[in-house]
C-alpha cells in the first residue's frame, strides 16, 4: 500500500487510489475541491481543473516533482509520493485563475437561481475565487428549455462538468441528452427538444454542481436555507428509498438523495421518490439531516443539532 | 454590611423641624422650578406640522424600489429575509410570465412580501444584503396605528409607485452605501 504525504500529512492509501481519494481519506478539509469528479461515475473527473494539486516528489525513488500542477483526480499516487495543495502558493494562485475562468460564462444569477445556498461553484468561489473578474465581454446566453416535464435546463449556468451525461451514460437504460457543439459553443441538450424519461433521470439535479439541471417541481417554491432537511426513508420498488426531505412545515417541498460530505449522493434515488411522493405520509421520517454549520442552510437554527461539538465545548469550558 | 456602592443610605426616622412641618416654602419651591421652567428651551416639538430634521443616515420604514423603467428590483432571492435578525421579513417567490417583462425585472419575482413593522428593529441588515438594490430604509416612519394588522406591511404598502414624480428618493443611502 503506498504511502503520500499531502500537505504534510503521511497516509497510507490503497494502489491504484488518485490524489484526491487519498486527500479525501484525510478528511473533507484537506481534500481539494472538485467539479466535475464524481466517485460514482466512471470516467468523470479531469475536466475542471479545480483539483489542481503540486506535487514536488513523484515516488521514494524519483524525487523530481512534476514541472506542472497535475489534476489530482486523474492522478496515480506511487509509494513516498509528496503532494502540495493549500500550503503551496502556487496551486491557491491556480486555483483562483481556475474559479475565474469557469466564472467567465457563468451568469452569477444566483438571486434567481433554486441552488442557490447548495451550490458547488458559489462553495468554489467564495472559498478560492476572488470577488473581481478581468472579463468584461458579453457572456453567451441560451434561451432555458424544459428537458422533459420534471427537469429545468439553464444553459447559461452549466459549466460543462459532463457529470449529467455520465450518470445518464452509466445509471439508465438509453442515453438521451448529451453535449453538443464543441468548444465554446458547446451545451447540453437533447438534439430536439426531446423529453427525458428514465426512472433515474432526476439523478441529472443531484449531481449538477451548478444551478443548470433544477427539479421543476420544486422550481421558485423556496429558498433552500428556509426549508427544513430531514432524513427519511419509504420502500421503493425501483430504488434504496433513503432520502432527504425539505421540508417548509409539514409540506415536502422537495425530494433529493442523501449527500456525503464532499457533495456526492450517497445512493441515486428513482424519480418516482424524488418528483411523485410529495406527501409526508408516504415517509417514514428519521430526523434532521446533518448539514454543514458553514453552510446558509444552517443559517437561523439555533437548535444545539445544528452547532458544531468544537463550538459548544469551547464556550462551556 | 459592606455597602455595595457608594450611594446607599441608611435610613433615618427623624422627626421634621418646624421649618419642615409647615411645608408652605416647599411648595413655594416647587412652584419656582415650575416657573423657572416657562422660559426654558422647549424639549418638544409640534409634529405633524414642524418635523424634526433626520440624520443622512436614519433607518425608517422600507420601499422596495422600481428600477428606471418601472419594473419591480426584488427578485426574491430571501437574502433580506435570512439576514434579518428579528424574522421579520416573510416571502413569496413566482415565476414571472411571458409578457410581464414590464413588471418584474428579473424571471423570478416577490408575490408576497412582507415586513412585520412590530418585530423589525430598523437594523438595515436587509438593505446591506440585498443583491438587487431592492430594498432601501427611507426616511419616513411606520404610522401609529392600534391594530397590530396595520403593522404588517405587504407589497402593496411597500413598492413604490410607478410614476416618476411619486418615487421615494434613497439617493442618500446610495451614497452613503457606496461610502461603506
Amino acid at each position: 500500500m503506498p504511502k503520500v504525504i499531502i500537505d504534510m500529512h503521511e497516509i497510507e492509501v490503497p494502489e491504484g487510489s488518485t490524489i484526491l481519494q487519498a486527500a479525501r481519506q484525510l478528511g473533507a478539509s484537506y481534500a481539494p475541491p472538485a467539479m466535475c469528479y464524481y466517485t460514482k461515475l466512471e470516467g468523470s473527473g479531469g475536466k475542471c481543473r479545480t483539483c489542481l494539486v503540486k506535487v514536488t516528489q513523484n515516488s521514494a525513488k524519483d524525487t523530481k516533482g512534476t514541472p506542472k500542477l497535475v489534476a489530482s483526480c486523474r492522478t496515480v499516487v506511487a509509494d513516498g509520493m509528496v503532494v502540495e495543495n493549500f500550503i503551496s502558493e502556487e496551486v491557491v494562485s491556480a486555483r483562483k485563475d481556475v474559479v475565474e475562468l469557469l466564472l467567465i460564462n457563468h451568469p452569477l444569477d444566483c438571486p434567481v437561481c433554486d441552488q442557490a445556498g447548495e451550490c458547488d461553484l458559489q462553495n468554489l468561489a467564495f472559498a478560492h475565487g476572488e470577488e473581481i473578474t478581468a472579463y468584461e465581454e458579453p457572456r453567451r446566453q441560451y434561451p432555458v428549455q424544459d428537458i422533459g416535464p420534471l427537469i429545468k435546463l439553464h444553459m447559461n449556468r452549466c459549466i460543462l462538468c459532463y457529470r449529467c451525461v455520465y450518470v445518464a451514460d452509466q445509471l439508465t437504460d438509453q442515453r438521451q441528452h448529451g453535449v453538443l457543439g464543441r468548444g465554446d459553443a458547446a451545451e447540453i441538450g437533447t438534439y430536439i427538444k426531446k423529453a427525458i424519461q428514465n426512472d433515474f433521470s432526476g439523478n441529472m439535479i443531484d449531481v449538477c454542481p451548478v444551478g443548470a439541471l433544477t427539479d421543476k417541481t420544486f422550481r421558485f417554491k423556496s429558498r433552500v436555507w428556509f426549508t427544513k432537511p430531514m432524513n427519511a426513508h419509504r420502500d421503493c420498488k425501483m430504488c434504496s428509498g433513503k432520502v432527504v426531505l425539505w421540508l417548509k412545515g409539514s409540506e415536502v417541498l422537495r425530494v433529493t438523495g442523501r449527500k456525503d460530505a464532499f457533495g456526492e449522493s450517497l445512493e441515486f434515488i428513482c424519480n418516482g421518490c424524488r418528483f411523485e411522493s410529495k406527501a409526508l405520509e408516504q415517509w417514514t421520517v428519521e430526523g434532521p439531516a446533518t448539514v454543514d454549520v458553514r453552510s446558509v442552510i444552517s443559517q437561523n437554527h439555533y437548535d444545539a443539532q445544528s452547532r458544531p461539538a468544537w463550538e459548544t465545548h469551547a464556550l462551556l469550558d | 454590611m459592606h455597602p455595595l456602592s457608594s450611594r446607599s443610605r441608611v435610613v433615618v426616622n427623624k422627626t421634621m423641624t418646624f421649618w419642615e412641618r409647615l411645608y408652605l416654602p416647599a411648595i413655594v419651591g416647587g412652584l419656582w422650578i415650575t416657573f423657572r421652567h416657562f422660559f426654558y428651551k422647549k424639549v418638544t416639538i409640534r409634529y405633524p406640522e414642524i418635523k424634526r430634521i433626520f440624520s443622512p443616515v436614519y433607518r425608517g420604514l422600507h420601499v422596495l424600489k422600481r428600477d428606471d423603467l418601472g419594473a419591480e428590483r426584488c427578485t426574491a432571492c430571501g437574502l433580506c429575509a435570512v439576514a434579518c435578525p428579528a424574522e421579520a421579513i416573510t416571502i413569496d417567490a413566482a415565476e414571472r410570465k411571458p409578457g410581464e417583462e414590464g413588471l418584474y425585472r428579473e424571471e423570478k419575482y416577490a408575490a408576497k412580501y412582507e415586513i412585520n413593522m412590530l418585530r423589525c428593529i430598523f437594523c438595515g441588515l436587509c438593505e446591506e444584503a440585498c443583491p438587487k438594490q431592492a430594498v432601501y430604509l427611507t426616511d419616513r416612519i411606520v404610522p401609529s396605528s392600534f391594530e397590530r394588522q396595520d403593522f404588517i406591511w405587504g407589497k402593496e404598502k411597500l413598492v413604490e409607485p410607478v410614476e416618476p414624480e411619486k418615487r421615494v428618493d434613497v439617493s442618500i443611502r446610495h451614497y452613503f452605501q457606496k461610502e461603506a
